[in-house]
């Protein structure tokens, strides 16, 4: 039985277990039609045109974890954020443990989906929001039918949170072969500002799957700023598709930092539903052997006096590949739009290769839009005046490369997160910079 | 201290110089004049250890080691520093945590612990002070969005830092005003002493009014053509270099 099937045929069972009577449900049953009708997405579709799931849909996943894992604190803080007071969802191959979570009521709400799709005291915003903005793609209807755990945050309005919030799911490797389909809820009031840290992290060789869905919504002045770290081990994959909708004068801000894992495609979209707003993804990819990184983004402008600015950078060595698809949608109500997309890369093996396509579909005439993409190598005259300088090749190499990705990194607000990448990055360049960038 | 013996250096399979005899001695300041396209950078790049050149014939030596095989790094611990004509800029890096680094890697390269911070700070001051240079520039990223001026004087603010055998300084001058000009001439003739020898690069007379050479030497065409004291550099000033290329040619 091939995954689809086993998804399909496990649906019943799923669903007859958790709250039959809900909205949701029909929500779940009908997104599993969907997926049942399209199947997982293959090349043949312009979306998938250089990315292959075949690789990664071969496994027998289990789609529900036998046994309820644990995990100690100890052995697992390096993946946290621990030098700063933070909330904390976190999850054990898909289900929630209290035990390392810290979750709020107070004011605001961090908590789980799964309690949030059943107690009435969330309905109205399930209501609301749920599955609003998410699209019937085949990928995002497969999440949608098997939605039930993952991050419910709502902060009402005027509030800014102060500690920054991390989503981590773990995977503990005790099925031979997981997928996990995470769904998270963000609903951000007027005037309120809340930092959201995610992560995914297998802790052994054995395959993982995770297609995971984030809804957002900003609503009217709120800031959302939004990291996520892909840093996960050789056989651990990840589809992300990340929706984000924002109303007039917002400011949301979209990080990802995809340093590890074997195929890693994130889908983010923003959808500008106001005016005087900014939209701003940023990324920056490091990776080798044979990982694939793939950037599908999508901005839509549909209001008039918006801006997006995105900035992507790549560094591929090895037999690694890279795609960077980002669309620009301009309706034509939408004026004095100031679109901004940048994507650069630089390639430092024969065998690594990059796929980097802007796509802008502009429909206003008054508009400023740009594009541009790089391929490049390092730059050697950079190299020899830093060797010059007595910096060994391979620290003068690193030093090129935090300052290829500094515009990326520059913009991470939360200190200690952005000395975490630093760090990360260092190590993935094999050196130990004697500095914090 | 620098020794060159018949020189003949390449890029890409064009041959640039062709025959190089140079000698300097600890203590000494050496001018490199000639006109454009004479090979007085690629000198520069040859001895600080640029890849891209081949030496085809000739050997280079600095204290009586010949440097064929030494990378650029390595020369660079040996006490070569070569000021460039165009700095790069690094964004991201500041000046402080450059010169940090490339001040700590020679160290570690001879052996010695990285140097302890209160030190570092202190001769940043000293040095920075030196070089009228005001703090604030210091934790700007390196060469990003500094003026041609500003380059340079960083440029000479590292030689301080990194205290050099033999600096090579390619057009060092070109891009300052008077005033920089001064600032940078006399950080370098503090820098001067008995144990260290200066070659400039320059295409013009002025700095040498500020940075006495005991000898200048005048390259075309990828050779030496005629050395002499300071003297010949006023004589090029005036005369231009039209009448060493008909001398050279006929």
């Amino acid at each position: 039985m091939d995954l689809k099937e086993k998804l399909v045929s496990s649906f019943l069972a799923f669903e007859n277990n958790i709250d039959v009577d809900s909205p949701v449900h029909d929500i779940r049953s009908e997104a599993i039609k969907a997926f049942e009708n399209s199947g997982f997405p293959s090349k043949k579709e312009e979306a998938w045109k250089y990315t292959s799931l075949n690789s990664v849909l071969k496994h027998d996943y289990s789609v529900f974890p036998k046994q309820e894992n644990a995990l100690d604190y100890k052995d697992i803080k390096k993946y946290f954020l621990h030098d700063i007071d933070t909330y904390k969802i976190v999850f054990i191959d898909g289900k929630y443990s209290s035990h390392l979570s810290q979750t709020t009521h107070d004011g605001i709400d961090v908590c789980l989906m799964s309690s949030a799709l059943v107690k009435p005291k969330y309905k109205a915003v399930i209501d609301n929001y749920f599955n609003k903005i998410a699209p019937k793609d085949s990928l995002t209807s497969l999440n949608t039918a098997f939605s039930n755990e993952g991050a419910y945050i709502h902060i009402p309005k005027n509030k800014l949170v102060e500690k920054p919030i991390q989503i981590i799911h773990f995977a503990t490797g005790n099925e031979a072969a997981l997928m996990l389909q995470p769904r998270n809820l963000i609903v951000v009031d007027e005037n309120s500002h809340v930092q959201i840290i995610e992560r995914h992290q297998s802790l052994t060789d054995n395959p993982v799957l995770t297609n995971s869905v984030t809804e957002i919504y900003a609503d009217k002045r709120s800031i959302v700023d939004y990291y996520k770290i892909q840093n996960d081990n050789k056989n651990a994959s990840l589809i992300d598709s990340t929706f984000v909708d924002q109303k007039d004068q917002t400011n949301c801000f979209v990080h990802t930092f995809s340093f590890g894992g074997k195929l890693i495609r994130n889908n983010l979209n923003f959808y500008q539903n106001g005016e005087h707003m900014d939209s701003t993804m940023k990324g920056i990819t490091i990776i080798g052997e044979k990982q694939h990184v793939d950037h599908n983004t999508l901005v839509h402008h549909i209001e008039p006096n918006c801006e997006s600015h995105q900035d992507y950078k790549g560094i591929f060595s090895d037999s690694s590949t890279g795609v960077f698809n980002g669309k620009v949608v301009v309706d034509k109500l939408a004026q004095k739009t100031n679109a901004f997309q940048s994507n650069n890369n630089i390639l430092l093996s024969d065998k690594a290769s990059i796929n980097t396509k802007p796509q802008l579909e502009i429909f206003a005439d008054d508009v400023k839009c740009s594009h541009g993409c790089t391929i490049g190598q390092l730059d050697e005259s950079a190299l020899f005046y830093m060797k010059q300088r007595g910096i060994p090749e391979k620290e003068a190499r690193a030093l090129l490369m935090f300052a290829f990705s500094n515009n990326v990194l520059s913009s991470v607000k939360i200190p200690e997160l952005k000395q975490r990448i630093t760090k990360l990055i260092a190590t993935k360049l094999g050196v130990n910079i004697g500095f914090d960038l | 201290m620098l020794q060159i013996k018949d020189l003949h250096a390449s890029v890409e399979d064009k041959s640039i110089l062709r025959g190089i005899n140079l000698e300097v001695k600890a203590g000494e300041v050496h001018a490199i004049m000639g006109p454009n396209g004479s090979g007085k950078s690629t000198l520069a790049s040859v001895i600080a250890g640029k890849e891209e050149y081949e030496v085809e014939k000739g050997e280079i030596l600095l204290n009586g080691e010949d440097l064929e095989d030494l990378a650029a790094e390595d020369r660079a611990h040996k006490g070569i520093f070569l000021s460039f004509q165009y700095p790069v800029e690094i964004p991201g890096v500041s000046v402080t945590n450059f010169i940090k680094t490339a001040i700590n890697s020679t160290r570690k390269a001879k052996g010695l612990a990285d140097m302890p911070a209160k030190d570092m700070l202190k001769m940043i001051r000293e040095k920075s002070e030196m070089l009228e240079i005001d703090r604030k520039f210091l934790s700007r990223s390196l060469n990003v969005g500094f003026s041609g001026g500003e380059k340079k004087r960083n440029e000479i603010f590292q030689m301080a830092m990194l205290e050099p055998k033999l600096a090579i300084l390619d057009e060092t001058d070109s891009g300052l005003d008077i005033d920089a000009l001064r600032i940078v001439a006399n950080g370098v003739n503090k820098l001067k002493s008995k144990d260290n020898a200066v070659v400039l690069i320059t295409h013009y007379q002025r700095l040498l009014d500020y940075i006495k050479p005991d000898f200048v030497h005048v390259l075309y065409n990828g050779r030496i053509v005629k050395s002499g004291g300071p003297e010949l550099a006023h004589e090029l000033e005036e005369k231009g270099y039209d009448w060493i290329k008909e001398e050279v040619d006929a």
